[in-house]
């Protein structure tokens, strides 16, 4: 495989998060433009100077990002629409940070949002693929919760995890949450109430599966040169990885596209997984942020659980890991469950995460995870920010 | 341990009856011929015509090489439980009625991974048979089976849902005087049917069997399909307590077109083999197609018995055949309209019988009336939508679907002439 080039002089600006909300009567439309609005305005852009436009979404239709464009006013010379979910933010800023590099466009908005209606999720599930409708759908799944519950006994029944280390995983994002405004779980949670709380798909139960709900994440990417012209925070692009459909051999799932990408993604950032001062994963399910954590090198396969067990998760710890709760606790926004990592790691290499800021924080890694297409996830992706500029 | 389902209690008339629910049916072009196979009790995916990799989910081009030639094929049933979970909440209503509801991921003997609706009695991580089953709505699933019987397995909640079984239910054999009605009646008590009912045309007139179904408690009440209101009058009185109805009413002449003078013996066969069947659904259908989410005893089959001509003409059964290929295409209509609410449509095909006197003068192989019963019965508890019984049947079947004009041609042949 060749070396990729390097995203130098590229520069992420104006992370901006809306509010969350468990159910919304308003549209995917109103939740993107909100973002998009909130972002332009944290980097004091009209709509009109931006000429690049990114979107993912699930509950747009029947539009796409060319509807969008003349619903929004806006007229990009660069434009694209990515269906990934959880890996949209990593696939998103790949693409708008070559086009910078390439001089397709100066100013890329990349959002991602979706509105939750009562039955807009159940509607979703029911055509959300071809496999899936042909082969998970009719045995009663009606979602991820039974995929990966079964990824979930697999990998507790090879490695020897308990659910106690993924409690461990979703009490600390608890905590970080209730420091997110946003979030939607504004209540603490034990590890007792985690251990109690009632099955839905076992091993899975009430705590390990996220809330869907509406919301959007946004950021601009321009160059750096045009953000220190505009006084602007940014973060650099050290380094970023996609990959789609990896091991499809696997009969299971228990290791992720990064595996085939980890040595490219290190080795551009020209840092290691110990350089990190913050690690924001895909989470879901809390199986799969331990997947992340593996697959990205932080430990040996199968060690996840016990890597994640010996360390301190919550933000003031010694590995803060999803610090604005992740999705697991801030909520799952549809496509915007792909961006919450990458917005939140943004805004904490540029010293801008407020009650959730993790000290000094000037590197971190965001994965992402996405498309149980039929019995796993099939899009990963992963980024490696660095601080360019300080508010 | 699979625990035996009692017999239901007399029903409460003043609780509401459950209203039926379906799992998904939506499914692509490629995957209905999982549903095709199924309906027949076969398992079968595609295995790529060029590289040979067997494929799942069904694919319209194969994933190891591209190739778009993905021919059907007859799978081994082996398979390795690799996963499992229990669900317990599902937006889906039909499983939200049903939870917990098992599932897991088996590898195939075959290669590749299926997710799969698991029999309660399969431990964990453990070898089992893997067979395809109709769901609720008529498409094709698979299931996870214990790799070798336990006892009441048949009585496991997930076998209930995907087959018609005659245990507890309540029979109608539309015509007592059908040559083949005490062997249904035999194979139907054998399976657990808890009462059958038997619909009598002319009353007056005797027949030898008759004794022999009252003798096993076969209850024998007046309908003749060819009298409207005798066929109302009786689902009046039994239609909400009719859970498979098997209609075995039919009228069976030699004779084509023209070595019959008249049309008298074409307006029977309509009246008894096109008509008939269409009053008793008219009669029967709709009460039936509302008790599908009932209980144990809920309404779940409808079975019709077509001779094999329905597929093409069989001399000399020339207008028989015409009448027989008129109600299969009636039975697909039927399918049609009974799909939302989950009562099954069931086709036994057959060809010449031994116990029908009209096929006297035929060659053997011919069918049992004992051997049409066990098909039938053993249909309903596989819960398939087409029986193919016996050599004759299976032959004609072959060879359709080979080429139908072919076959046609056979079956056609002219004899010396000027």
């Amino acid at each position: 495989m060749g070396r990729p080039a390097s995203y130098d002089g590229v520069a992420l600006v104006a992370p901006f998060s809306t509010n969350y909300q468990r159910y919304s009567i308003d549209t995917a439309h109103h939740w993107i433009a909100t973002a998009l609005r909130g972002s332009l305005r944290a980097a004091g852009i009209g709509p009109a100077d931006l000429d690049g436009f990114s979107v993912s979404s699930f509950t747009l239709f029947p539009d796409t990002a060319v509807g969008l464009t003349q619903h929004l006013g806006l007229c990009p010379r660069w434009l694209d629409h990515i269906p990934m979910g959880g890996a949209s933010a990593g696939v998103a800023l790949r693409r708008a940070a070559r086009a910078i590099q390439a001089g397709d466009a100066e100013i890329i908005a990349c959002v991602a949002g979706d509105t939750n209606h009562i039955d807009s999720f159940r509607q979703l599930l029911s055509s959300f693929s071809r496999f899936a409708m042909d082969a998970s759908y009719p045995y009663g799944y009606g979602g991820p919760n039974a995929s990966f519950a079964l990824l979930t006994d697999r990998y507790m029944t090879d490695y020897g995890a308990s659910r106690a280390d993924f409690g461990h995983i979703c009490v600390a994002q608890r905590e970080n949450a209730l420091r997110n405004p946003n979030a939607v779980m504004k209540k603490p949670l034990s590890m007792e109430q985690y251990l109690a709380a009632r099955p839905i798909a076992e091993p899975i139960a009430l705590f390990d599966c996220v809330m869907p709900c509406a919301g959007a994440e946004a950021f601009l990417v321009m160059s750096e040169d045009a953000a220190r012209a505009r006084n602007l925070p940014y973060a650099r692009l050290s380094a970023a990885i996609e990959r789609h459909n990896a091991h499809a051999t696997d009969p299971i799932q228990l290791r992720g596209g990064w595996t085939m990408d980890v040595d490219v993604l290190w080795e551009q950032a020209g840092l290691g997984p110990g350089d990190m001062d913050l690690v924001q994963t895909y989470d879901d399910y809390p199986v799969i942020s331990v997947m992340q954590i593996e697959d990205l090198g932080f430990c040996a396969k199968g060690e996840g659980a016990a890597f994640l067990r010996a360390r301190d998760l919550t933000i003031a710890g010694d590995f803060p890991h999803n610090t604005s709760g992740g999705q697991l606790s801030a909520g799952q926004a549809g496509a915007a469950g792909g961006f919450i990592g990458m917005v939140e790691a943004i805004r904490q290499v540029t010293g801008q995460a407020g009650e959730t800021q993790v000290r000094d924080a000037r590197t971190a890694s965001v994965s992402g995870f996405g498309m149980i297409n039929f019995d796993r996830g099939l899009c990963s992706s992963a980024a490696v920010l660095s601080t360019g500029a300080l508010a | 341990m699979t625990q035996p389902i009692a017999p239901p209690p007399k029903k409460n008339p003043q609780v509401r009856s459950q209203s039926p629910t379906r799992p998904p049916e939506v499914r692509s072009r490629a995957a209905m011929h999982l549903t095709a196979a199924a309906a027949e009790g076969r398992f079968s995916l595609q295995r790529c015509g060029e590289c040979g990799v067997v494929q799942y989910p069904p694919r319209d081009a194969c994933g190891a090489c591209l190739s778009t030639d993905l021919p059907w094929e007859d799978m081994p049933e082996g398979g390795t439980v690799l996963a499992e979970t229990t669900v317990h909440a599902s937006p889906r209503l039909y499983f939200r009625e049903r939870m917990p509801w098992r599932s897991g991921t088996v590898q195939l003997d075959a290669g590749p991974t299926v997710l799969a609706h698991l029999h309660g009695d399969v431990p964990r991580h453990a070898r089992v048979r893997i067979q395809a089953r109709l769901d609720h709505s008529g498409q094709g699933v698979l299931i996870a089976l214990p790799a070798q019987d336990t006892p009441n397995m048949e009585d496991d909640p997930l076998m209930r849902a995907l087959s018609a079984d005659p245990k507890h239910r309540r029979v109608l054999i539309t015509d007592a005087r059908s040559p083949h009605a005490l062997a249904l009646t035999r194979a139907l008590r054998q399976a657990g049917a808890a009462m059958i009912f038997a619909g009598e045309p002319e009353g007056w007139r005797p027949y030898p069997q008759r004794a022999a179904l009252e003798a096993e408690g076969v209850e024998i009440l007046p309908m003749d399909v060819t009298d409207t209101i005798s066929v109302q009058k009786l689902a009046g009185e039994i239609g909400g307590k009719t859970d498979i109805l098997i209609n075995t009413a039919q009228f069976l002449r030699p004779g084509g077109v023209l070595d019959r003078g008249d049309t008298g013996f074409a307006r029977d066969e309509l009246e008894v083999n096109y008509l008939g069947l269409m009053r008793l659904a008219q009669a029967f259908g709709p009460g039936m197609a509302a008790r599908t989410a009932d209980g144990v005893n809920s309404a779940i089959a409808w079975v019709n018995l077509l001779s094999a001509g329905a597929l093409c003409n069989a001399q000399p059964f020339g207008s028989f055949s015409a009448s027989q290929a008129g109600a299969y295409s009636l039975t697909q209509s039927l399918r049609a309209e009974f799909r939302s609410s989950g009562l099954r449509v069931m086709n036994v095909f057959f060809g010449p019988t031994e116990d029908d006197s009209w096929y006297q003068p035929l060659p053997p192989p011919r069918v049992t009336s004992s051997a049409l019963a066990r098909a039938v019965v053993n249909g309903l508890q596989r819960g398939l939508e087409d029986v193919w019984c016996g050599d004759i049947a299976m032959d004609l079947r072959d060879r359709f679907r080979r080429d139908p004009k072919v076959l046609e041609r056979e079956m056609t042949m002219g004899g010396e002439g000027a």
